[in-house]
């Protein structure tokens, strides 16, 4: 956990869905600059949790503090299945910065820079619906750093795509990291959660099992592929 | 020869003599129910968009109302209308019963709840979709609906569609309000009733046949307008 002012924290965040307890108690820090995955078996929590933490999901009881600093903290958040509108894909992303707030003036220029980190530049005129899923899910990508978030929420961002398309998307998160972006991601992936985040929060009936850096994690779970966990069971493969 | 040849054949010759009374009630038709759609998009469109995303008590009652309200027969509109534009009526001194301007006001009464109703449901169905992604982004419930409307343009233009066809092909509201007075506010269905009353069957029904082909046209221009291509060929892909 981040022993620096935290960026976003919850402090005995409980949510339910009806009689469901979707999270029970939950005290959670996000440190500037972290990578923060979240993994469990369905039902877990996990997209709870990063709903939680975005802000767009009223807690039952607890609370959520963002991190002082000048403008607050810039949020945005990407998918499972990116929604796209349909316009053209360099439309989608003016009207995300639009929405954000970004003077008229800086959009053109933000937005055919965050093609060119997509690789995108050439489908800029295109109907954004007519991109393939793993296009879309860049574009999202692009959208969502365009706005030049503090932080990055992840809801399952490869779990619909294929292998190829899974690596860009992961190519992209990483360069996102290494320029200091914080990113907070749910993901049934444990390889993807060991490849990518500096940090992994388990959860399993919508309590934390364990809150550890990635290394620490993966050190005291080797044995976690041969096992379930939180009831699911994760293929060796996914480790690779 | 049959009723429908005689008709189709009254239609041709019609259409071919560009009769010059025919052509002014076909646009004043148009013209009245155009008038009437635009008015009703611009409270339609926008009503619809706010009660698909509002949350005021009560939004359950004026869903139902406005369903409702798609039943709406037209007779009624137009006696409704009648006695607010009448002499002795609130909107008296307007001076505007038997004009096609009262009949713009009934056929805009008309169209509005299927506007709106249709909107509603088409800015509800998108927003189950794409409704928190454009939240996430710092969208409010009414910008997120107004979004869905330009997402759903062509499904909008359709609902237009609809909107013109209900008021195009009404009788009751235009015949109260408008009197159908030769060369004033006689449209294309109050000649057929007329013809109809005269007993000139084939003229009357070569009259409906003109109606439709012209709404066919209306149907066919927008169908085949480049923004409309654009979207089945995404829609398809």
């Amino acid at each position: 956990m981040s022993e620096a002012v935290p960026l976003l924290s919850l402090a005995g965040v409980s949510v339910r869905y009806g009689t469901l307890a979707a999270l029970t108690g939950v005290d959670v820090q996000i440190g500037r600059g972290e990578f923060v995955a979240l993994v469990g078996s369905n039902g877990a929590g996990k997209t709870t949790l990063l709903h939680a933490l975005h802000g767009g999901l009223v807690p039952h009881s607890g609370t959520r503090r963002v991190g002082a600093g000048a403008g607050g903290v810039r949020q945005a958040m990407v998918f499972q299945r990116p929604f796209m509108l349909r316009l053209s894909v360099l439309n989608n992303l003016r009207i995300a910065l639009w929405l954000a707030g970004v003077p008229r003036a800086e959009r053109a220029a933000r937005a055919h820079e965050a093609l060119q980190r997509a690789a995108l530049a050439d489908r800029a005129e295109r109907p954004a619906r007519t991109l393939s899923g793993g296009q879309q899910q860049r574009l999202a990508l692009a959208r969502a750093w365009a706005i030049r978030p503090d932080v990055l929420f992840l809801d399952e961002p490869t779990s619909n795509l294929d292998p190829a398309a899974k690596k860009e998307i992961e190519a992209m998160l990483a360069a996102f990291a290494a320029d200091g972006m914080t990113l907070v991601m749910s993901t049934h992936n444990l390889g993807q959660a060991k490849r990518l985040a500096t940090r992994v929060i388990h959860l399993d009936g919508g309590t934390i099992r364990a809150d550890l850096p990635s290394e620490r994690f993966f050190a005291e779970h080797a044995d976690l592929p041969l096992r379930r966990l939180g009831g699911a069971i994760l293929p060796p493969d996914e480790l690779a | 020869m049959s009723a429908f040849a005689e008709s189709l054949s009254t239609a041709v010759a019609l259409v071919r003599d560009a009769d010059p009374q025919l052509t002014r009630i076909v646009l004043l038709s148009l013209s009245v129910s155009g008038a009437a759609c635009l008015i009703g998009a611009v409270f339609g469109l926008a009503g619809g968009a706010w009660l698909a995303v509002t949350r005021i008590p009560g939004r359950r009652v004026l869903v139902a109302a406005l369903n409702t309200l798609l039943g709406l027969p037209s007779v009624v509109v137009g006696l409704v209308v009648y006695l607010l534009l009448s002499r002795s009526g609130p909107l008296g001194s307007w001076g505007i019963l038997f004009t096609p301007q009262a009949m713009v006001i009934a056929q805009s009464i008309l169209v509005l709840p299927v506007i709106a109703a249709l909107t509603r449901q088409l800015v509800a169905d998108s927003l189950r979709e794409g409704g928190d992604q454009l939240g996430s982004m710092g969208a409010g419930p009414l910008t997120r609906a107004l979004l869905m409307l330009v997402h759903e343009r062509w499904s909008v233009v359709t609902v237009l569609l609809t909107a013109f066809g209900r008021a195009v092909s009404e009788v009751g509201a235009v015949m109260i309000v408008g009197g159908n007075i030769d060369g004033v506010t006689r449209v294309i269905t109050t000649a057929i009733a007329l013809e109809t009353s005269k007993g000139d069957l084939p003229l009357a029904l070569a009259l409906g046949l003109i109606l439709l082909v012209v709404v066919g046209i209306v149907n066919a221009a927008v169908a085949l307008s480049p923004g409309a291509k654009r979207q089945t060929s995404s829609a398809a892909r």
